[in-house]
């Protein structure tokens, strides 16, 4: 996992949530052009955070072979719909599986460098506690952010905090009641997102206040 | 011109001889990843309906059961996502748009899908007639699972995959090409993959 500090010339700013395309192009003429989200809040340098996937093209490419100096073909920022503005209000409900935290990191700082006082709540799905990304960062967040995590493939010893697979009871638990009408993001691979959306749902959340992003097994990334 | 990507070589090609299938930026995958923009939507069969509708009027509407009596097409297409995979030969089951429209008179150049969970996408009536477009329930000899659109999607091949709306649930005749949910966020108005019309002025 490597996060990449971008200087793009005339880059007209973003929204906390957007993404953006990396092109690559080899010495034969050939190019490889993919999306990442980016990590950082609106106002901050432009940043992406790319984990490396051995099957892949680009990955490999960005978190081993690029060096600071070189220069990346950029294009974006891209999307407008999985974004969030503190206009947008909340109860805010984050959930993230794995690398899906980058986006809702991009939103928590924006969050946080308005000055905005919307209630957030970070649930972070993660395979084991070294992977989960952003922790110290994530663990200094207070007033009105409530971060936890559920550690899916194995825990430290004396873990206090969740296990397993997010699912309806677990949000039932930590996520806001339907009831105040929270204003949810999802962002994992497909699985995650198709269970949680799903279980927020059966929770009596608004669908069209759940928003989701997907990131597929493609073999391609 | 690019500049090259110092050390970058390239992994994906596409298959031997099928290199003229894949459009300029994609690359091929064996796998159907999921993309969309809220939660699946579960409509029940029995509350199913897809309807042809033009200024606020229901000009023709079909069952579930009477949509699955029209006559059916088995296709096989390549698709290709703005997300820059492509898939080839998917093999789909489908009733023709052209199936459909044929049933309703009307003039209309353009067509607005709608859908379950409130997904639209915008589209030239010529692009969905012609033989060029299907509502398809069924894929790979089974039925479309919801994930990926089912009970039924649109499915227009040669455009970029977000025209083949999910769950879609009928067509709005339009006078005019109105933006729909993506187009409204950056994404192309038409979203040809041959000449890579991914975003807004591309």
């Amino acid at each position: 996992m490597v996060t990449i500090e971008l200087d793009p010339p005339d880059w007209p700013g973003h929204q906390a949530g957007q993404h953006l395309d990396v092109r690559l192009t080899a010495e034969d003429g050939y190019t490889a052009e993919r999306e990442y989200s980016i990590a950082s809040a609106p106002g901050e340098p432009v940043a992406i955070t790319v984990e490396r996937l051995e099957d892949g093209e680009v990955s490999p490419y960005l978190t081993g072979e690029l060096r600071a100096g070189d220069q990346l073909e950029l294009r974006g920022p891209v999307g407008g719909y999985f974004v969030w503005e503190p206009g947008d209000g909340g109860p805010l409900l984050l959930l993230a599986g794995g690398s899906g935290v980058v986006p809702l990191r991009s939103i928590l700082r924006h969050r946080q460098r308005t000055g905005s006082d919307v209630p957030s709540c970070l649930l972070y799905s993660s395979r084991t506690l070294p992977d989960v990304i952003y922790r110290d960062e994530l663990d200094t967040y207070h007033d009105g952010v409530q971060v936890s995590y559920t550690l899916t493939r194995g825990q430290p010893a004396g873990w206090t905090g969740h296990t397993g697979r997010i699912n309806q009871a677990l949000l039932a638990e930590v996520a806001w009641p339907a009831g105040a009408n929270p204003l949810a993001y999802i962002c994992g691979p497909t699985s995650f997102v198709e269970a949680a959306a799903a279980a927020l749902v059966g929770l009596g959340y608004l669908p069209e206040r759940v928003k989701t992003e997907r990131f597929g097994s493609t073999g391609g990334h | 011109m690019s500049p090259v990507s110092r050390g970058f070589r390239h992994l994906h090609r596409a298959p031997a001889g099928q290199e003229d299938r894949v459009p300029p930026g994609q690359y091929v995958t064996d796998g159907f990843p999921v993309l969309s923009a809220g939660p699946t939507p579960h409509t029940p069969l029995g509350r199913w309906t897809f309807s042809i509708t033009q200024g606020g009027q229901t000009r023709k509407s079909w069952t579930w059961q009477e949509f699955r009596a029209l006559p059916t097409e088995t296709v096989t297409v390549d698709i290709h996502c703005v997300t820059r995979w492509s898939k080839l030969d998917t093999v789909w089951q489908g009733v023709s748009v052209d199936t459909l429209l044929d049933q309703v008179e009307h003039d209309a150049p353009y067509v607005m899908a709608f859908c379950d969970g409130g997904y639209t996408t915008n589209l030239p009536i010529e692009d969905v007639t012609g033989g060029q477009a299907w509502v398809a329930f069924g894929y790979d000899d089974g039925p479309l699972e919801s994930e990926h659109g089912g009970p039924a999607r649109l499915l227009v091949p040669h455009l970029y995959f977000w025209k083949s709306a999910k769950w879609v649930r009928g067509l709005d005749l339009r006078d005019t090409d109105e933006p729909g949910f993506w187009e409204t966020y950056g994404y192309h108005i038409y979203g040809d993959p041959w000449k890579e019309q991914r975003y807004a002025g591309d």
